[in-house]
C-alpha cells in the first residue's frame, strides 16, 4: 500500500469561523453544481435530441438559465393541498434535501481537501443517503394523493431492492483496500490506471458495474426513475408539490447525482489520481502538495462529471423499466453477482496477495476497461465525422444526432 | 371524484362478459391471500400526461396491479355530425379535420369520398395520384407521432423528437401544397383544392430518400431496446378472433396478424396499381397481437407508404386531367343513402351519409377507428400492471379528437 501524505488541515483559523467558512463553501460549491447539473442536463438532452436547449438568459447558451428558473420557483405561490398532512408535507422536502447536502461534508476532493475524514466515510454516506427516502416517501404520503402514493410506494419498494447489491457492491472496494475512509481508499490507487480498482481483479470490474446500476436507481434516475416516472404517475412523488418545496426535491436529485459521480470516481476510478501517476508524484514532492491538492480535485471533479454525464446520457436513450422488473433485476440479478463479487475478491486477496501474476491481470483488465472506453470514444467520434456517409452506429444514435441539425436542410 | 352509478353503466356497456371479468380479478387477489390489501379506485386522466389527449380510464388497481380499466369518453365531444347536417357538403371538409387532427388529409378523404360516390363524381386521375401520395405521407407522419409518443409513454424521451423532427419536414410539404400544417382542407370533393406547385414532386423524392434510413434508426434505438421489449413484448395481447369480434381495424387489427387493408381489401383510388405489402403482427418479441406487434406494424407501414408515394410519383406524370372534377356550383346529391370507408392511419375511417337532394346532407355520420379500438381497452388491460395501461393505451394510438368527434 502506498504510504498516505500527510493530511493537513485546510485553513488554521479558530474552529467556528473555520465550520463556517467550510460550511459556505461546500453549500455555495454543491448548489452551485447542481444548478451547473440542472443546466447541463438541459443542454445534454437537447443536443441529443437536435434541439439547442436554453439559449437565451443570460447570454451565453442560456448559461443562468438555472438561476432564473431558482427565481422563479421562489417567488411562487406556496401550495399545500386542502386534504394534505401539511407538517409532513412541509418538512418532506428538507428531509430529501438536506441529506444529499450533508454527504458532501465527508466526500474527499483530494488528498488536502477533506474536510471531515472520519474512519468510516463510506458506512456514513451510505446511511446519510438512505435517509433521503425518507423525504421522498413523506412527501409522497403527505401529499395524500394516489399518484403520489404510488411513488413513494415504488420508491419503498425501490429502496429495499437496490440497498443490498449497492452495499454488498461498496463493500467489496473496502475489503480490498482495508479501510471504510474514502480518503484512505483513494489514495491506495494513486500511481497508475492500473492500480484503479475496478481494474484491480475481475471481480471488482464487475463489482463496479453493479455499483453502478445500483447507484441509478438509488438516485431514481432512468431507467429506474419509476417514483416519478411521467408517463405513469404524472410526476410521482412530487406531483402536488410547486414552488420552492419542488426545487428542493429537484436540487436534492442533482445533488445526488454528483456524489453518486464522485463516489464511484473515488471507489473504482482512481479517486483523485490521474492515470499516469503524476498526482502521486506530486502528492509526495514537498514543494508541489497543495499543485497535487489542486490537480487532485480538478481530476476528480471531472472523473464525477463524467460519470454524472453517463446518468444524462443513459436518461435521454433509455424507456423506464417496470417495477417487477426492477426487483427482478436488483433482488436476482443483482444482489447474487454482488455476492459472488464479495466472495471473489475475498478469495482473490488470500490467493494472490500480491506479484507478478496481481500485476498481469491488473494490465490486462486496464487494458479491457480502459481500452473499451477509449475505443467507444473513437467510435464515437468517428460516426460523428462520418455520419453523412451512411455509417451508423446504433448505440451512440442519441450522440451522432448532434448533425441531423444542418443535415436535414 | 368517481361516479359510482356512472362507471358502472358505463362498465356494463362495454364489458361484453362481466362474469370473465370477476373470475380473473378473484385470481389475481387468490395471490396473495395472506395479505390483506385494499382496492383503490384512481382516475387516470382526462389530464394525465399519457392519456393522448382528455381520455379518461378509470382504473380499479390493487396495489400495482390494474384488476380492470374503464375508459370514459366525452370530453372533447363538439357535435362535428350534428354540425354535418347544417353544412353544404364541401363545407364540412374542415370539420373532418379537426377530428383525427394528426391525419387530416386522410380525414378529408374519407369524407370526399364518401360525397363522390353519392354524388357519382368522376375524379381525374392526375387528382388521385395526388390523393394517395398526401394520404401516404399523412399517414408516415401520423405513424412517427404514435412511434414517438409511444416512446414517451414508456419514458424514452429522445425517439419523440427524432420522430417530430422528420415530421416537420412532411409538414413542410404539405405547407407548400396547401398552406396548413396540420388542419389541410386540402383533399375536397371532387379533387384537391390546388395541383401541386412545381418543384414538389422533387422535394417529396428528396424527403423519402433522406427519411427511408431513418426508420432504421428508429428500429435501433427504439424498437429493438431491451428494455422496450421487456416493457412490450407479451403486455396486452389481443389474439386474432378477439381482434375481430371488437370490430378493430388498422394496425390493431393487423398487429393481431389479421392481413386486413382496406386498401387492398376494396382497392379505391389507384391502390389497386400499387404494389404494396400488408403488414402484420408475427409474434417475433412475444405472443402475437402483443403491444410490441402493434407498435411494428405501425414503423413497417411507413416503410410501405414510402414505397407507395414513389410508385405515385413516378407515374403520376403519365395521369390524365386536372387536380379537381368539373363541378356544379352547388352540389345536390341525389337523394340517398351511402357508405364510404378508407384506411386511416388508425383503422377504418368511414361516412355515412344520407342525401335528401338538398344541398346540405340529411345525416353525416362517421365511423372512427380510434373510437371503436378503444372499447377493447377495457379487455386488454386487466390483470395488468399499472405501467402497463400508458403501453396499452399507447399502442391502440388514439386520438381523442376523433374518439369524441
Amino acid at each position: 500500500m502506498v504510504p498516505a501524505p500527510d493530511y493537513i488541515p485546510l485553513i488554521n483559523l479558530p474552529r467556528p469561523i473555520e465550520a463556517v467558512a467550510v460550511i459556505a463553501v461546500y453549500l455555495g460549491f454543491v448548489s452551485v453544481v447542481a444548478m451547473f447539473f440542472i443546466w447541463w442536463e438541459r443542454k445534454v438532452s437537447a443536443h441529443m435530441q437536435s434541439r439547442l436547449g436554453p439559449m437565451r438568459v443570460g447570454g451565453w447558451h442560456g448559461w443562468s438559465q438555472s438561476l432564473a428558473d431558482g427565481l422563479k420557483l421562489l417567488s411562487k405561490e406556496d401550495l399545500i393541498p386542502d386534504e394534505a398532512d401539511r407538517p409532513l408535507f412541509r418538512i418532506a422536502p428538507y428531509l430529501a434535501f438536506v441529506p444529499a447536502f450533508a454527504a458532501f461534508a465527508v466526500l474527499p476532493f483530494s488528498a488536502k481537501f477533506a474536510f471531515v475524514d472520519v474512519s468510516i466515510t463510506v458506512v456514513l454516506i451510505f446511511g446519510i443517503l438512505a435517509l433521503e427516502v425518507l423525504g421522498v416517501i413523506l412527501g409522497g404520503w403527505a401529499s395524500n394523493s394516489k399518484w403520489s402514493l404510488y411513488g413513494a410506494m415504488r420508491e419503498a419498494c425501490q429502496i429495499v431492492s437496490y440497498e443490498i447489491p449497492l452495499g454488498l457492491a461498496v463493500l467489496t472496494p473496502v475489503l480490498t483496500v482495508g479501510s471504510l475512509s474514502l480518503v484512505d481508499i483513494s489514495i491506495d490507487q494513486g500511481g497508475g490506471i492500473h492500480r484503479w480498482l475496478a481494474f484491480r481483479n475481475p471481480f471488482l470490474f464487475v463489482s463496479f458495474g453493479v455499483f453502478f446500476i445500483a447507484s441509478l436507481a438509488a438516485n431514481k434516475r432512468a431507467p429506474f426513475d419509476l417514483p416519478e416516472s411521467e408517463s405513469e404517475l404524472v410526476a410521482g412523488f412530487h406531483t402536488e408539490y410547486s414552488g420552492m418545496r419542488f426545487a428542493m426535491f429537484f436540487f436534492a436529485e442533482y445533488a445526488a447525482m454528483f456524489l453518486i459521480g464522485g463516489l464511484a470516481a473515488l471507489l473504482y476510478l482512481g479517486g483523485w489520481y490521474d492515470p499516469f501517476g503524476i498526482v502521486l508524484h506530486m502528492e509526495h514532492t514537498p514543494s508541489l502538495v497543495w499543485w497535487a491538492a489542486l490537480a487532485g480535485a480538478g481530476i476528480f471533479v471531472v472523473k464525477a462529471f463524467t460519470m454524472v454525464f453517463v446518468q444524462m446520457w443513459l436518461r435521454w436513450t433509455l424507456p423506464r423499466l417496470r417495477i417487477d422488473q426492477v426487483l427482478y433485476m436488483c433482488v436476482k440479478v443483482l444482489l447474487p453477482l454482488a455476492c459472488v463479487n464479495l466472495l471473489g475478491v475475498a478469495l482473490w486477496a488470500w490467493l494472490f496477495p500480491g506479484g507478478a501474476a496481481q500485476l498481469a491481470v491488473q494490465i490486462v483488465l486496464t487494458v479491457i476497461g480502459a481500452g473499451g472506453a477509449g475505443a467507444f470514444l473513437a467510435i464515437l467520434v468517428w460516426a460523428m465525422f462520418f455520419r453523412g456517409r451512411g455509417i451508423t452506429v446504433s448505440m451512440l444514435k442519441p450522440w451522432t444526432n448532434l448533425l441531423h441539425r444542418t443535415e436535414s436542410k | 371524484m368517481l361516479d359510482r352509478d356512472e362507471s358502472r353503466t358505463t362498465a356494463s356497456l362495454i364489458i361484453p362478459d362481466p362474469v370473465d371479468v370477476d373470475v380473473t380479478r378473484d385470481d389475481a387477489a387468490g395471490v396473495d391471500s395472506d395479505v390483506m390489501t385494499e382496492e383503490m379506485l384512481v382516475n387516470m386522466g382526462p389530464q394525465h400526461p399519457s392519456t393522448h389527449g382528455v381520455l379518461r380510464v378509470v382504473l380499479r388497481t390493487d396495489g400495482e396491479m390494474v384488476l380492470e380499466a374503464t375508459p370514459h369518453v366525452g370530453y372533447l365531444h363538439r357535435c362535428a355530425e350534428k354540425i354535418g347536417e347544417n353544412l353544404q357538403y364541401f363545407q364540412f371538409i374542415p370539420y373532418t379535420d379537426r377530428m383525427d387532427y394528426l391525419a387530416g388529409m386522410n380525414n378529408n378523404l374519407a369524407f370526399a369520398l364518401a360525397v363522390e360516390k353519392l354524388a357519382g363524381l368522376e375524379v381525374p386521375e392526375r387528382a388521385q395520384y395526388i390523393r394517395v401520395i398526401f394520404a401516404e405521407m399523412n399517414r408516415i407522419a401520423s405513424h412517427l407521432v404514435s412511434m414517438g409518443t409511444y416512446g414517451l409513454d414508456l419514458g424514452a424521451f429522445t425517439p419523440f423528437l427524432y420522430a417530430f423532427r422528420e415530421r416537420e419536414l412532411i409538414l413542410d410539404l404539405f405547407e407548400a401544397a396547401c398552406g396548413a400544417r396540420l388542419t389541410y382542407s386540402y383533399i375536397t370533393v371532387g379533387g384537391v383544392t390546388d395541383d401541386i406547385p412545381a418543384g414538389w414532386l422533387e422535394r417529396c423524392v428528396e424527403f423519402l430518400d433522406y427519411f427511408e434510413p431513418k426508420i432504421k434508426e428508429y428500429n435501433d434505438l427504439l424498437s429493438y431496446n431491451h428494455i422496450f421489449i421487456k416493457r412490450t413484448a407479451n403486455v396486452g395481447v389481443i389474439p386474432p378472433d378477439r381482434a375481430i369480434a371488437w370490430g378493430l381495424s388498422g394496425p390493431v387489427l393487423r398487429g393481431s396478424g389479421v392481413a386486413w387493408d382496406l386498401r387492398k381489401a376494396t382497392p379505391d383510388l389507384v391502390y389497386g396499381r400499387m404494389d404494396f405489402e400488408v403488414c402484420t403482427g408475427k409474434g417475433r418479441m412475444g405472443a402475437v397481437g402483443d403491444c410490441w406487434d402493434r407498435y411494428f406494424v405501425r414503423i413497417e407501414e411507413m416503410e410501405q407508404s414510402v414505397r407507395i408515394v414513389r410508385q405515385c410519383i413516378d407515374q403520376i406524370g403519365g395521369a390524365a386531367g386536372g387536380h379537381k372534377a368539373k363541378m356544379p356550383k352547388i352540389l345536390k346529391p341525389p337523394a340517398g343513402e351511402t357508405y364510404y370507408g378508407i384506411e386511416n392511419p388508425r383503422g377504418e375511417l368511414g361516412f355515412l351519409v344520407i342525401s335528401d337532394g338538398t344541398a346540405v346532407p340529411y345525416r353525416v355520420k362517421a365511423r372512427g377507428p380510434s373510437f371503436c379500438n378503444l372499447a377493447i381497452l377495457n379487455e386488454v388491460a386487466t390483470d395488468c400492471l399499472l405501467a402497463d395501461v400508458p403501453a396499452i393505451v399507447g399502442s391502440i394510438d388514439v386520438v381523442m379528437g376523433e374518439v369524441d368527434r
